[in-house]
């Protein structure tokens, strides 16, 4: 039991931190960020790239990722969501765009990076063993460390710092905030940029443990809507909640069904259709989004 | 009833003379067999996304078509070989079947808007992906093979159709019934959107507590229009896995359903025929830009983003951009 228990944490605070960019882009611009996988997948093959390949110290890799997948954010919400959103008659056109921009990124990365399987050399050795029933790598534990550490940092960001009441603002009304001042354009940009890096940050903090792929990204991005489901879209956190209710799932499902293969998240996927069919908004969302 | 301009009347006709007469006269000259079965597809996904479109119509975004797709194409499967009905009986029952799993499903979900409907319709088709894995009856990952080709109709000793197993020439029947059955499909979507439930749709579109603060039945309606929906991606499906003779849980997967959904936007949400040129420009210049080999999905996914940053209301906002059709 505590060995599920303590798999569930780690689960929750990755998936967490993966919901919590795609909830915050969503909050800020309206737009399903079809690609949120693909930024995961190219976050954790920079990470490869400078940690497992060149020898670059670990911590300033993952740095790396961050500041790939911030500017390259930062330039798709200028150059591409920005005009569409402004020339389109429905705002759903956007998720076309975002679609394209993920088959775009997934081209990207079977060119640069191939499409086999990649790991990196362990962070750090030894296994975490209490009495035989907590078993738990100290790798795992600290990447769960790293992540918990980040989402308290985005928090802290979101709540205390100027731009944090900016993107809060921008995320209520996005009229009223320009009306009070706020550069609606750069604030967007920003935010989207931390939406990216988030990804790219899980990303390569995860490659550690699972390594990285080409064919993640789909799967990453459906995941990751299901947990924006289950806590509300564009609210915090409510991401947050659905990452760690999901992660539970996931480590007891696997733990108590692992015989029945896949049952398990046919399971989830049921019951998220049943619990959304009784509560549309989510746990923590406004009603119709 | 519904008046047609002289110059609809000509495009129409225009229309059915390539794809009946031009098209295999054209491939003929050419040699170039293979364009029937992308043909014969582009038909097909556009039935499927004619329903998707229908769904974008009362203002909700379908991201599920992928999931009544595969449903319609197990359950044509199933009662060809298992059950030994005829192929054509099973194409309208798989479209059934696909309708009334809509209306169960639909009850429930579409009390969701935006874009939770989006991702639970998403969800939908991992749903039903992993339900096909899992059920005995749809053989798990080994899918349904040999699945034999349509035969023929005869009433009362006249051969109304013929016996597909029979033909020497299969591909061009399938092109055949394939632009049948999507003429048919898209003549019944302009009758709808033309018709008094047509106007309760875009009442709906355009605001659902106003349309029902005035009457309009909206839980009814949504769910008759998700139904229809369902039936052309059962109908598409259906047809699709009779023509590849097999059914497997990948054959329609999430990748297929956001495809539908992006041959809806490109062709234009405004236009009843925008999901069919949306399916022809994606899957053509998809199967045209095989040979650039591995830059294939780069040059289209480019293309893509080029195309919705210049024309963010799709392809046919070229023509129509004054005035606007509808």
């Amino acid at each position: 039991m505590e060995q599920i228990l303590a798999n569930g944490v780690y689960l929750g605070a990755q998936y967490a931190m993966i919901a919590l960019g795609l909830t915050l882009i969503f909050a800020l611009m309206n737009v399903l960020n079809f690609a949120h996988g693909q930024m995961y997948v190219i976050g954790g093959f920079v990470t490869y790239t400078f940690y497992g390949q060149w020898g670059v110290p670990f911590i300033l890799a993952l740095v790396m990722s961050c500041v790939t997948l911030a500017i390259l954010g930062a330039l798709i919400e200028r150059f591409l969501f920005a005009p569409v959103i402004k020339g389109s008659a429905r705002e759903e056109s956007t998720m076309l765009l975002a679609a394209g921009i993920a088959f775009f990124l997934d081209a990207v990365i079977l060119l640069v990076f191939g499409e086999k399987q990649r790991g990196v050399p362990k962070i750090m050795d030894g296994v975490f063993n209490y009495d035989f029933r907590l078993i738990m790598p100290y790798d795992r534990i600290l990447i769960c460390v790293l992540a918990i550490v980040s989402i308290v940092s985005f928090i802290g960001l979101m709540q205390y710092t100027k731009t944090g009441r900016a993107l809060r603002a921008l995320a209520q009304d996005r009229t009223a905030a320009q009306l009070m001042g706020v550069n609606v354009d750069r604030y967007s940009m920003i935010g989207f940029a931390l939406g990216a890096m988030l990804a790219g940050l899980v990303g390569g903090l995860l490659v550690t443990i699972t390594g990285v792929n080409l064919g993640m990204g789909g799967a990453t991005s459906i995941k990751a809507f299901m947990m924006v489901m289950i806590g509300g879209a564009g609210v915090i956190s409510g991401a947050i909640w659905g990452g760690i209710i999901l992660g539970f799932m996931e480590a007891i499902g696997l733990a108590l069904l692992y015989q029945y293969g896949d049952i398990t998240y046919l399971l989830i996927f049921i019951s998220l259709m049943i619990f959304l069919a009784i509560r549309p908004q989510g746990l923590m969302g406004k009603p119709w989004g | 009833m519904l008046k047609f301009s002289l110059k609809q009347f000509v495009g129409v006709g225009v229309f059915l003379v390539i794809i009946f007469i031009g098209v295999p006269l054209i491939i003929g000259a050419t040699g170039r067999w293979d364009i029937y079965y992308t043909l014969t597809s582009v038909a097909l996904l556009a039935i499927a996304s004619a329903g998707v479109w229908l769904t974008f119509y009362i203002g909700r975004i379908n991201i599920g078509q992928g999931a009544f797709a595969l449903i319609g194409a197990y359950v044509s499967a199933i009662l060809v070989v298992k059950a030994g009905w005829s192929f054509w009986i099973s194409l309208p029952a798989a479209g059934l079947f696909a309708a009334v799993v809509a209306i169960l499903i639909g009850l429930p979900i579409l009390r969701l808007r935006g874009v939770y409907f989006a991702m639970i319709t998403l969800v939908l088709t991992q749903v039903v992906t992993l339900t096909a894995l899992a059920l005995p009856i749809t053989n798990g990952a080994r899918g349904i093979s040999n699945i034999p080709l349509p035969s023929g109709i005869s009433v009362f000793g006249m051969s109304i159709l013929p016996d597909f197993a029979a033909m020497e020439n299969t591909k061009l029947a399938f092109y055949y019934t394939a632009c049948i059955i999507m003429i048919l499909t898209y003549a019944a979507l302009y009758r709808l959107v033309n018709s008094r439930l047509g106007h309760l749709c875009r009442s709906m579109q355009q605001n659902e507590e106003l349309a029902s603060s005035i009457g309009v039945n909206i839980s009814y309606i949504r769910i008759v229009i998700f139904a229809i929906s369902s039936f052309f991606g059962g109908l598409g499906g259906a047809m699709f896995g009779s023509i590849a003779q097999s059914v497997y849980p990948s054959s329609f997967q999430v990748a297929d359903s956001v495809n539908f959904m992006l041959n809806c936007f490109l062709g234009g949400l405004g236009y009843v025929f925008g999901p069919m040129l949306g399916t022809l420009v994606l899957y053509f210049g998809w199967d045209l830009l095989f040979e650039f080999g591995k830059y294939q999905m780069l040059i289209y996914s480019t293309v893509l983003i080029i195309i919705i940053r210049f024309l963010p209301n799709g392809l046919l906002s070229i023509r129509f951009n004054k005035g606007g059709d509808k």
